[in-house]
């Protein structure tokens, strides 16, 4: 080697991208990892929510694995300019929102800024040839290189081999022969070099990063865009689609019902932006009202929907209290919802 | 050497880690910052970010019952 090469690596918490590193550490190469927060990563904020999910022990698996190759890791927020690769994506969606490709081009893009504002070298990621239907095809993975900018910077040390070769193996920084040839969606090769390496715990691999692969959430956010009319969203909006149940029994409002103890505190947070409703009567949970010029017809059927979720459900009558946002706190008598009178389609 | 506070209350994680990085970038070395949280998270996260960067955790306490996490940490090299 020519000289200590500098490389900034894209830091996931999954397996691949701490084998990447990992490889590139054996040849010598000084790595800083870069880990960005786009706001809808899965790490950690539903796990801080839910107080079942607090038994388990809290980590963040991007530090973790920074921690086990002793690496620095950055954590970049993105949340702002991410809004621009979910509205707008080049290659559209997956199966559900989820701009993977865009989404990756975006990231190797910052890497690169990254790199250059740091006198870094070459930038490194756990991608593998075939690994994704979308992101991680020998085609899409081109179009990484090319539209992020990163070109011939850019090394996938557990394909490497698959693909042309760049400028760190050019300039002799690192040896092509030391990569790897891994192609495909198998993981055994990763869980085999895993292995070889050492690592006996890493985060489940292979996806599950990102609410945006998830059906559930994307009806969520899909729902949001159509209430507005827009394409948009504010942080406090991708956050509450990850809480509590979302219920739309008419068009013009939904309800945020917590599940549970833990999401329920959260949600007290949100008291002065949102209109809320509580069972007075009956333990139950938080409800947040969303939704604008909500007559009292509508107050009522929320309030209705609210009992339904608490102690109160089988009850002939319970006491539900609608709290405006400035306070305002008005006690409605109401029976809860039966079953009968909740069409499943409300769900979002 | 100088002493700072950086509150987080009712961030979820990572943010409180952002934060505490981006705060530090604009401390000296030996500075303290005082950190105050209330995701649990980040009694592990802000103690591995320290780790890695270098940086020392010097306490990390819960108080109030459990909602409100001090993690005081001093700035390194």
């Amino acid at each position: 080697m020519s000289k200590q090469a500098k490389a900034v690596a894209l830091i996931s918490g999954g397996l691949d991208s701490m084998l990447a590193v990992r490889a590139m550490q054996d040849q010598g190469v000084h790595i800083e990892g870069i880990n960005f927060f786009t706001g809808f990563c899965v790490e950690g904020h539903t796990h801080a929510i839910r107080k079942n999910d607090q038994k388990k022990q809290k980590r963040n698996n991007a530090l973790w694995v920074a921690e086990q190759l002793g690496i620095k890791l950055h954590i970049i927020d993105v949340i702002d300019e991410y809004k621009d690769v979910l509205i707008n994506p080049k290659h559209g969606y997956g199966a559900n929102l989820n701009p993977c490709l865009d989404c990756k081009t975006f990231m190797v893009g910052k890497a690169m800024e990254w790199l250059k504002e740091n006198d870094f070298d070459f930038i490194i990621t756990g991608e593998v040839v075939g690994q994704r239907p979308m992101s991680q095809r020998r085609d899409t993975m081109n179009i990484v290189t090319r539209d992020s900018g990163a070109g011939e910077l850019l090394v996938r040390p557990l394909c490497g081999k698959n693909l042309p070769a760049t400028k760190p193996e050019r300039e002799g920084w690192i040896k092509r022969d030391k990569m790897f040839d891994f192609n495909g969606r198998s993981r055994k090769p990763q869980m085999a070099l895993a292995e070889a390496y050492g690592f006996d715990e890493y985060a489940q691999p292979a996806g599950g990063c990102c609410f945006l692969t998830d059906e559930s959430y994307s009806k969520k956010l899909v729902d949001l865009w159509q209430v507005q009319g827009h394409k948009d969203y504010e942080f406090d909006d991708v956050m509450l689609l990850k809480v509590g149940r979302h219920i739309r029994p008419r068009p013009h409002f939904k309800l945020i019902v917590g599940r549970e103890e833990g999401e329920n505190r959260f949600m007290e947070g949100y008291k002065k932006r949102f209109p809320y409703l509580y069972c007075k009567s009956h333990p139950g949970p938080l409800v947040l009202v969303d939704g604008e010029q909500l007559g009292d017809a509508d107050i009522e059927l929320a309030a209705r929907i609210a009992a339904r979720f608490g102690q109160a459900k089988s009850a002939a009558e319970a006491v539900v209290h609608y709290v405006d946002t400035d306070g305002t706190e008005t006690p409605l008598t109401i029976a809860p919802l039966n079953s009968d009178d909740f069409p499943q389609e409300w769900y979002i | 050497m100088s002493k700072h506070t950086l509150n987080v209350k009712g961030q979820l994680c990572p943010i409180p880690v952002i934060r505490t990085q981006n705060q530090a970038k604009k401390l000296a070395p030996g500075d303290t910052l005082e950190v105050l949280c209330t995701d649990p998270g980040a009694i592990n996260d802000i103690p591995a970010w320290c780790r890695i960067n270098g940086h020392t955790v010097v306490s990390s306490e819960t108080k109030e019952d459990g909602n409100l996490i001090v993690i005081t940490l001093t700035i390194g090299e």
